[in-house]
């Protein structure tokens, strides 16, 4: 009886075994990443970020984050045209996919040149950065950022380990309407406050700043935002 | 006593009569709604459904599509029945003054009365929204509204559809929403230099002015852009957004998203029947190839060795569901080769759908690729295995670099 199943069980094995699919050409990985090939291959297989300072690193970005800049995207309130085309045929449900995917990545920092600046410039980027400047109404970066500047779960991104002309870009884009998102926007309030020189030394300070050991955003509710921002729900 | 309890559940059984024809109406007029896409130019990237706000680039300036809510002062809400008859059957708004062909009339005039009264049960059912229109910025001189009469004298021919009855049921169904509803000759067709449409021969494919991209001929004959396309193909691509032969791409792939997936089974076989009897085509002239097509083509094929052919692979066929065939396809063939271009230099995604959740993409080249290596592997691929369309240039390359939204 014994053998009988020991027989039976071999059978099942081998007759199992036998059809396995032999090395199928055809195939396609029905990974996320796989189906995802359109952002990797600018942001980085993990979302490590592109190497021409401009293609910005996605990972470990909050979701919440990525999702709404995505959404943004697709509602015309950024404006960048290859990523405006990338999203349009997207639902919500699968951009909040591809951002957790992004968000979920742990990869470690590349480091991007700073362009050379005065020591001058890099004590006024460390002013705003860290103080801010009341007099003109701008919270420092930490105020909201973090106090490690590494963001803030779920939809405050982190501003270490950026490139200077991706950062600059940006501030640069809230000013002349190119970048916003829902109402009150209070990123375009506080670019429109700032002066050129200004925009380029916060952008060099947060440029050098090195990335601390732990880069993970900080938890959700543990800053209270100095502005009603209409992304953290006004 | 008696006979009024009696009246009374008479009149109740009346109006809940009364209420569910309505909303039978509305409903219909919602899946109507859809069919003639109205939502991609009537309802804006980040504003309330069918509140306008979106401008239709034309030519000739851009046209915004106005709000067809019910907001009295800004949409809809003084408008009739009889009124919006009138708009989609003779191009005439409220007001009298004649809309201008943006607005594709001249393909709703094919939609019956019973329908358009469905649908503007179904504009009237959805929360009015103050949104005010803004100017169109038309150039002179087609910003004369009086220009239209002479316009619509040469190139409106007004008319409901009218059943053949030589053919099928499923024919007629079909005809009635691709010339109708689906208004697809406004795309899939040349357009003359008064912006009308050119009727014959039918879905002959075209440029889509201003979007640029090249919406193919749809006959399914021999030399026809869907030559070797099976009905059940067309079905696929209009319910998933993909299909054994290609992808929806660009403005296509937005009508399957918000229209045609949206579309029954019977609706959507049937259209495919419709097609299927388009008449077959000539063959197409070959444009001239460049000189120094054949090194192009050479050029390109390294390049699709090393950027293309892990996706597409190396026989054109494709891969899966994942991945379209590049042999046979329309999209790369085109007279123009204005989508290959495009897709080469933009990448993207298939269209999310019900029955394709989460599409595979492909990576935009468009800073990977230089104009000569776009030029290149566009070349290979539309001369490559069975196709044999014209070369493309650099300068081809050139004139779509910075139109990927478009």
């Amino acid at each position: 009886m014994r053998r009988l199943l020991r027989r039976l069980l071999v059978a099942a094995v081998v007759f199992c075994a036998v059809p396995a699919p032999a090395a199928d050409s055809q195939a396609v990985p029905d990974t996320l990443a796989q189906r995802i090939a359109a952002c990797t291959s600018c942001h980085g297989e993990r979302g490590e970020g592109g190497d021409n300072g401009f293609n910005p690193r996605l990972a470990g970005k909050p979701a919440g984050y990525l999702h709404r800049q995505m959404q943004d995207f697709q509602r015309g309130l950024r404006h960048y045209e290859i990523m405006e085309y990338m999203v349009a045929p997207l639902t919500d449900a699968y951009m909040r996919e591809i951002a957790e995917y992004f968000a979920g990545q742990e990869v470690p920092y590349a480091r991007h040149p700073v362009p050379a600046t005065t020591a001058a410039a890099m004590a006024r980027g460390e002013e705003l950065a860290t103080r801010g400047d009341p007099k003109r109404g701008v919270p420092a970066c930490m105020a909201c950022h973090g106090p490690n500047l590494t963001g803030v779960q779920p939809d405050i991104p982190g501003l270490v380990g950026l490139p200077y002309d991706y950062i600059s870009a940006q501030i640069g884009a809230w000013r002349t309407n190119t970048r916003s998102t829902v109402a009150p926007d209070c990123m375009a309030t506080i670019a429109n406050r700032l002066s050129d020189a200004d925009i380029s030394a916060v952008a060099a300070w947060l440029a050098q700043r090195p990335v601390p050991d732990d880069a993970h955003p900080e938890p959700a509710g543990s800053i209270k935002p100095p502005l009603h921002c209409g992304v953290l729900g006004g | 006593m008696k006979t009024s309890s009696l009246l009374f559940a008479c009149f109740v059984l009346l109006l809940s009569a009364t209420a569910a024809q309505a909303s039978a109406d509305v409903q219909r007029g919602q899946y109507l709604a859809m069919a003639g896409d109205c939502a991609a130019c009537h309802t804006s990237r980040h504003g309330q459904p069918f509140a306008g706000g979106s401008v239709v680039p034309t030519p000739f300036g851009a046209i915004p599509a106005p709000n067809l809510t019910p907001d009295r002062e800004t949409g809809l809400g003084d408008w009739s029945a009889d009124d919006f008859y009138r708009a989609m059957h003779s191009g005439v708004a409220h007001d009298g003054t004649s809309l201008y062909p943006a607005f594709p009339f001249t393909s709703y005039t094919k939609v019956t009365r019973a329908d358009t009264d469905a649908i503007f049960a179904y504009l009237r059912s959805l929360p009015a929204v103050r949104s005010a229109d803004t100017p169109n910025t038309l150039r002179w001189p087609y910003r004369m509204r009086s220009l239209m009469s002479a316009w619509r004298t040469l190139y409106f021919d007004e008319g409901e559809y009218a059943t053949d009855p030589k053919r099928s049921a499923a024919w007629n169904r079909g005809a009635y929403l691709v010339q109708g509803l689906g208004h697809c000759n406004e795309c899939h067709a040349r357009r003359n230099s008064f912006g009308a449409m050119v009727q014959e021969p039918f879905l002959a494919g075209g440029i889509v002015p201003v979007q640029n991209w090249y919406a193919p001929d749809l006959s399914m004959g021999p030399h026809g852009g869907l030559a070797g396309w099976t009905e059940a193909d067309v079905v696929a691509l209009l319910k998933t957004g993909r299909s054994a032969k290609g992808t929806a791409s660009g403005p296509m792939a937005d009508v399957v998203m918000r229209s045609t997936q949206h579309l029954s089974d019977d609706d959507l076989e049937a259209m495919a029947t419709y097609l299927k009897s388009l008449p077959d085509r000539e063959p197409q002239r070959q444009r001239e190839s460049a000189v120094g097509a054949r090194d192009l083509a050479l050029r390109g094929q390294k390049v699709y060795a090393q950027q293309c052919a892990e996706c597409h692979a190396d026989n054109g066929r494709g891969k899966g569901d994942a991945y379209p065939p590049l042999d046979g396809n329309v999209s790369v063939t085109d007279p123009t080769g204005i989508n290959a271009i495009r897709v080469v230099l933009s990448g993207g995604f298939a269209p999310v759908t019900k029955d394709n959740p989460r599409p595979y993409s492909m990576p935009p080249f468009t800073q990977k690729l230089t104009d000569d290596d776009v030029a290149a592997v566009v070349t290979y691929i539309r001369q490559a295995w069975s196709n044999k369309a014209a070369a493309v240039s650099p300068a081809d390359v050139r004139a779509y670099r910075s139109t990927p939204g478009g």
